[in-house]
């Protein structure tokens, strides 16, 4: 018993198992606190107080009893829908955010992950949230969904344009795809973050960066496949329950992996930005959530504060502004490495 | 439509791939269809080929209840339920029609009284008008801003007449209330809290280059195929035409203030479009500020009840009388036949003929223009379908 036991725990599985895990407790409690953090910050931004009752102190278990809620709630499946993909899809879609996070670097000690081609994968597995947002529009034999899915899948397919050239900008200074050498080359004071190298290149990639995940999130102003005036809900219009609360899980996931991803790049991830001060792989955590949270947060603020694009000007920012910077700035950060 | 959107696509074989318009249905259960319009939307990917307006339900027989009625007085709570975010507006024409067709002059008191009312109620609907309209396009934060101020002017009329949506208050010959005492201070604090707010809705909504892109250019209304629609109200002003008919066919006592019309003029785009049209509703609200702050001045001391009938028993007769509604020409078509209730009341109902133009301006827009003309036009079905 004890050798079998012990088989299993030296076993790889086991602790690709555990590895595997371990973002699922993160992801979890910040989707159920960004959910609610969403509703506070848009309250206060509104003259509300937003959710005050559940759970006592500013309601902070009202997201708990909504995902209760949703839990028990009944699945309903349109009658001419395609059941196979309807079921399918907002698991392939929150597994396309939350593969993600396999090599996201969480702290010097701990990444789900450490493969040499970290960013590539992060960029190569998050467009598979694409296809399950095609399958739940089409599957859904809905109109609405319909449109939905397809404004998403040209949207974000043109987003990841300007956002693989904005980071390739900094891959060219790091010389490497991998997250976690990226974060020790930005080791010191903040001004060795890459945000701050050749300036002003990497600033602007950065923007563009910004700018660019916004869009790959469906967030305002770019939640044009949701757009809730236009298209009802868009690609989730006819999912209730649990599928449902996949989806928001989903999102708030991807927030936080290209928020990530944003903080490992361009605001040196896990490392302080005051050289030593609370340095070490116990206080990387921290500051790689609270840098990540920094930009969630970001993300809050414009979409309670911006109205929506339109689809067309929406490829325009994407195609005419967007992605001829980003190529600015390769050329810029090119240049200035050969001279 | 340029040909490049009907012509049709070919294969990598040559083939001709047969492809073809979709119907579909927006309302009459929608997000920003303000109510229950259904738009029948047949569209091309996303380019709108034609917009079918159905109206119809919540029709309540707004004209059949009037003459139903045991007496005159009693339409007005149904004449409240048209347009229900701009009630006094619609209790005020009504009053006007009836109180002319019985040739009675009211107090001056209550005169200045509905005045303060009605562009109170005018400026409480531009503010849904606005506010909605910046959902529509896809701000929230507006809309509460928005909503925020107008809790402030229904606190009032609550104060007033004990409601806040649906009034009963502007009376055949009078009001139901005198003000209440502190109300014209009350007031006053009002509007010297609102001005600055126009601002804040400016800063956050109105020159946000987003919103300007999206309203600039969209829904070109121009001004004749406004007038050949008859279309009123910030509509028709948005298109350029200096015509309020406050100004140009004074009623009450709207030739005592000093105040100017707004017309668009085109500044972010065409005249006409539909930032135009969202302009004319802020900066009317500044307008009827000017006007409040007038009238709260010179209000005079008096009794509201004085001209109230007894019984209302009009000489048999016709009248119709046009007011200028939050959404444009109000018009009341009595018809009396010497008894005590109406013979025939009909509403000539501005949202109605504005909602008409719609399918004139949305053709070969996108769907999310859609969105935002219709939110121009500032409809309330309740008005529509009566």
């Amino acid at each position: 018993m004890e050798q079998f036991l012990r088989n299993i725990i030296d076993n790889n599985f086991f602790i690709y198992g555990v590895m595997a895990v371990v973002p699922l407790l993160w992801i979890v409690p910040y989707a159920l606190f960004a959910v609610w953090l969403e509703r506070k910050v848009s309250a206060h931004m509104q003259d509300r107080l937003g959710p005050m009752r559940v759970g006592g102190w500013h309601g902070w278990a009202q997201t708990i009893a909504d995902i209760l809620k949703l839990i028990q709630k009944e699945d309903i499946v349109p009658t001419a829908a395609d059941r196979k993909l309807h079921f399918l899809s907002p698991w392939i879609v929150f597994i396309g955010s939350y593969a993600a996070f396999a090599a996201i670097p969480f702290s010097s000690a701990f990444i789900g992950s450490n493969i040499n081609i970290g960013l590539f994968y992060v960029i190569a597995v998050s467009s598979l949230v694409v296809v399950g947002i095609l399958m739940a529009g089409w599957s859904s034999n809905n109109k609405w969904s319909l449109f939905g899915a397809m404004r998403s899948a040209a949207q974000i397919v043109s987003y990841e344009i300007p956002t693989a050239l904005a980071l390739l900008a900094v891959v060219m200074i790091a010389g490497t795809l991998n997250l976690q050498e990226i974060n020790q080359q930005q080791n010191g004071w903040f001004w060795q973050w890459y945000l701050f190298r050749k300036f002003p290149f990497i600033f602007v990639a950065f923007v563009i960066y910004f700018v660019a995940s916004l869009a790959e999130t469906n967030r305002t102003p770019f939640d044009i496949p949701e757009a809730e005036s236009e298209l009802v809900a868009g690609y989730h219009t006819e999912y209730s329950g649990m599928k449902f609360a996949l989806f928001f899980l989903a999102e708030y996931a991807n927030m936080f992996a290209v928020s990530a991803i944003g903080s490992t790049l361009f605001l040196g991830g896990w490392n302080s930005p005051f050289g030593d001060f609370l340095g070490g792989p116990f206080w990387g955590v921290f500051w790689f959530l609270s840098k990540g949270m920094l930009f969630v947060f970001v993300q809050m603020w414009l979409r309670w504060t911006l109205p929506r694009l339109r689809v067309d000007q929406l490829m325009y920012v994407s195609w005419k502004v967007l992605t001829p910077w980003a190529f600015a700035c390769i050329l810029g950060v090119g240049f200035w490495m050969m001279f | 439509m340029p040909d490049t959107l009907t012509a049709p696509i070919k294969t990598s074989t040559g083939r001709a791939l047969r492809t073809e318009e979709m119907v579909i249905n927006m309302g009459p259960q929608h997000p920003s269809t303000h109510g229950v319009l259904r738009l029948e939307l047949v569209v091309d990917g996303e380019i709108v080929v034609d917009v079918i307006p159905h109206i119809g339900y919540l029709h309540r027989c707004f004209e059949k209840h009037a003459e139903h009625m045991t007496n005159y007085q009693q339409v007005i709570p149904y004449c409240d339920r048209m347009d229900y975010v701009a009630a006094m507006n619609m209790e005020l024409g009504y009053a006007l029609a009836v109180e002319k067709l019985l040739g009675i002059k009211v107090p001056d008191r209550v005169e200045y009284i509905r005045v303060i009312m009605a562009e109170l109620q005018r400026i409480a609907s531009h503010l849904i008008a606005a506010g909605t309209y910046g959902l529509d396009i896809g701000a929230f934060t507006p809309f509460l801003y928005m909503f925020r101020d107008r809790e402030r002017i229904l606190d009032l009329f609550e104060t007033t007449c004990g409601a806040r949506l649906l009034y009963n208050y502007i009376w055949v010959g009078g009001v139901s209330h005198d003000l209440p005492p502190g109300f014209i201070d009350k007031a006053k604090a009002f509007c010297k809290y609102f001005r600055p707010k126009i601002k804040e809705y400016n800063d956050l909504l109105t020159f946000n280059e987003i919103f300007v892109k999206r309203t600039a250019n969209v829904g070109v209304l121009p001004a004749d195929v406004a007038i050949a629609y008859g279309c009123s109200g910030p509509m028709l002003r948005g298109s350029g035409v200096n015509w309020d008919l406050r100004r140009d066919d004074p009623y009450s006592i709207y030739d005592r203030f000093q105040w100017q019309p707004q017309i668009g003029k085109g500044e972010m785009g065409t005249v006409g479009d539909c930032w135009d049209r969202y302009i004319v509703r802020i900066r009317e609200m500044e307008q009827s500020i000017n006007i409040i702050e007038q009238a709260l001045e010179q209000i005079p001391e008096g009794d509201v009840m004085s001209a109230i009938p007894k019984r209302i028993r009009p000489n048999a007769g016709e009248v119709y009388v046009r007011t200028e509604s939050a959404r444009g020409e109000l018009g009341y078509y009595i018809i009396s036949d010497g008894s005590t209730s109406p013979y025939r009341v009909k509403a000539r109902s501005p949202s109605f003929v504005n909602l008409s133009v719609l399918p004139e301006i949305c053709r070969g827009s996108m769907i999310a223009d859609v969105v935002a003309i219709t939110g121009s036009t500032d409809i309330v079905l309740g008005e529509v379908d009566r």
